[in-house]
């Protein structure tokens, strides 16, 4: 009656434990350093350009449209604080792992979906390498390193656009807005900001590289498994924003 | 032109390379192998003929341990690998060499690199090459396997840059870089023009030849298996002749045929010809030979 439920829980039951061997891979050698940098600098410096650029646009954007509703109560000035606590509790976080979502997830699973069509990781488990700890172990931790720091950088380049607003636009003295911009974040708002990205990161990682070890079927193979990495990766990130910050709300 | 000099791992003569004990595996409803039961001992040959999905290729992964059976038991170098953990599983596939049907060569690394992959991958071979000169030995390995498959001048070039024919013999070079006792070859022919299809197989028995590794051929072509039987590698005219010692030869190389997973025929040459079966015969008509 129930066997409609069994492919899902089956395929969430191999990702927790690509999981849980990915992670476990962490303490265990080999170690493959190279191919850790090799990906920070791919998913990290290689996305560093679009999440700038997305960054200051919702800075921008977002200092330019609360102004008109703050100026009806006459808080102009405030402009800082919300474009403050929206980028570093939600939008940063949200808006960055979307992107790394769509630039890497789909990257991955295209790049490991393609080795394992064309019986790479096969030849690598004949040949005395781990697939998991060669290919997903490094992934997963350049993308828990890199996508918190671009994160932080989103965030700040978003001020830096909600700033050039405010002061050529808005008109708020400078020392205005970053003291409100800044006076209004808690400890709360800063864990949360760097919680999300980290959680997200594992995400990323993860469903890129369970997508594209699953995949079968030649070159259309590896098409249906990239898109259905950055699906899953979205729709999981999009849960994963609401709860975590249904959680920080209590504490 | 000589084979990597590092002496094989010991195989004892009369000791099983591989030995399946009614291994059956299924993919949801559909059987990969059913109740597959055979051995094989060192210097012997198989060459298995079956349609596409009849599980040939199915039975070399599994025999590498790389697909655990449903039920059965499979014996590698005398070892039950069914439940071995994969990283226990690394130290014996060092003594296996595997050409893959899609040749499986790292389209990121060059063809050094790729034919180096196993030496400096493998933990026992690693440990075996430590030590002072460790990567020049390494070097001249790959280079002497490179230019047993007359590839010598590929080394800095990457996969996508050779033919299909050539990739294959990089693949070869792969597989016999690590001396190993046991060699198994997924389609080494498949989608070749018949040229560089008997080159492959000339490749296979001056491999053969040199070393008299345990093999298990995996083949489309009744002419495959047949010259596998019936001719040896002339090493001072550098092609493949008839053998002086055919039934000597034959003696060695068996041949299997298989069908939706089962192993439907098992025997020699002759008694291949002979056999009675539609679907058998169907490989012996499509030969031509």
């Amino acid at each position: 009656m129930l066997d409609f439920l069994k492919a899902p829980v089956e395929s969430f039951q191999d990702f927790i434990v690509l999981s849980f061997r990915a992670v476990g891979n962490i303490f265990r050698s080999p170690h493959y350093a190279d191919d850790v940098f090799q990906q920070m600098d791919i998913i990290g410096v290689g996305s560093f350009p679009i999440v700038i650029m997305i960054g200051f646009v919702s800075g921008v954007i977002m200092a330019m449209q609360m102004a008109r509703a703050l100026t009806q109560y006459g808080a102009q000035g405030e402009v800082g604080q919300i474009v403050s606590v929206a980028l570093v509790r939600e939008l940063g976080p949200l808006l960055t792992a979307l992107l790394v979502a769509g630039r890497n997830s789909s990257g991955i699973a295209s790049e490991i979906g393609s080795m394992k069509v064309t019986e790479q990781l096969d030849a690598m488990r004949a040949l005395g390498t781990d697939p998991i700890q060669k290919l997903v172990t490094p992934r997963l931790i350049a993308t828990a390193f890199m996508l918190p720091l671009l994160t932080i950088i989103s965030d700040f380049v978003g001020l830096i656009g909600g700033w050039m607003i405010a002061r050529y636009l808005l008109n708020i003295g400078d020392s205005q807005y970053w003291t409100s911009a800044w006076q209004i974040l808690v400890p709360n708002d800063i864990g949360q900001g760097l919680i999300k990205p980290f959680v997200f990161a594992i995400v990323i990682a993860m469903v890129g590289c369970f997508y594209g070890m699953r995949t079968t079927g030649g070159t259309q193979g590896v098409g249906k498994a990239t898109t259905t990495a950055v699906v899953v990766a979205d729709i999981w990130i999009f849960g994963l924003t609401a709860m975590i910050g249904r959680i920080f709300l209590y504490l | 032109m000589t084979q990597p000099q590092t002496p094989p791992p010991p195989t004892t003569a009369g000791t099983d390379i591989v030995r399946f004990d009614q291994v059956s595996l299924h993919f949801g409803a559909t059987p990969g192998l059913d109740g597959v039961s055979f051995q094989m001992q060192a210097g012997e040959t198989r060459v298995l003929f079956g349609a596409a999905g009849s599980g040939k290729t199915t039975l070399l992964k599994v025999a590498l341990g790389l697909l655990k059976p449903d039920s059965g038991h499979v014996y590698l170098f005398d070892q039950e690998i069914s439940n071995l953990k994969e990283q226990d599983l690394f130290d014996l596939r060092a003594r296996v060499g595997i050409l893959f049907q899609e040749g499986g060569l790292f389209d990121s690394l060059t063809i050094a690199e790729n034919v180096a992959y196993p030496l400096l991958n493998q933990r026992v071979l690693r440990a075996a090459s430590s030590g002072n000169g460790h990567s020049a030995t390494v070097a001249e390995r790959v280079l002497e396997a490179l230019n047993f498959v007359e590839l010598g001048e590929t080394l800095e070039k990457f996969p996508s840059e050779l033919s299909g024919g050539m990739r294959r013999r990089v693949g070869i070079a792969r597989a016999v870089v690590t001396t190993p006792a046991l060699l198994l070859y997924d389609s080494p022919t498949a989608g070749l023009d018949p040229i560089t299809a008997n080159t492959i197989i000339a490749l296979l028995l001056k491999e053969r030849e040199m070393r008299n590794t345990a093999t298990i051929m995996v083949t489309h072509r009744y002419l495959d298996g047949h010259l596998m039987a019936n001719f040896s590698y002339n090493s001072s005219s550098g092609k493949m002749e008839r053998a002086t010692n055919i039934a000597e030869e034959s003696a060695t190389v068996k041949f299997f045929v298989m069908n939706e997973g089962r192993l439907v025929f098992d025997g020699s040459e002759a008694e291949l010809q002979a056999a009675e079966d539609p679907y058998v015969r169907k490989f012996l008509r499509h030969g031509g030979a």
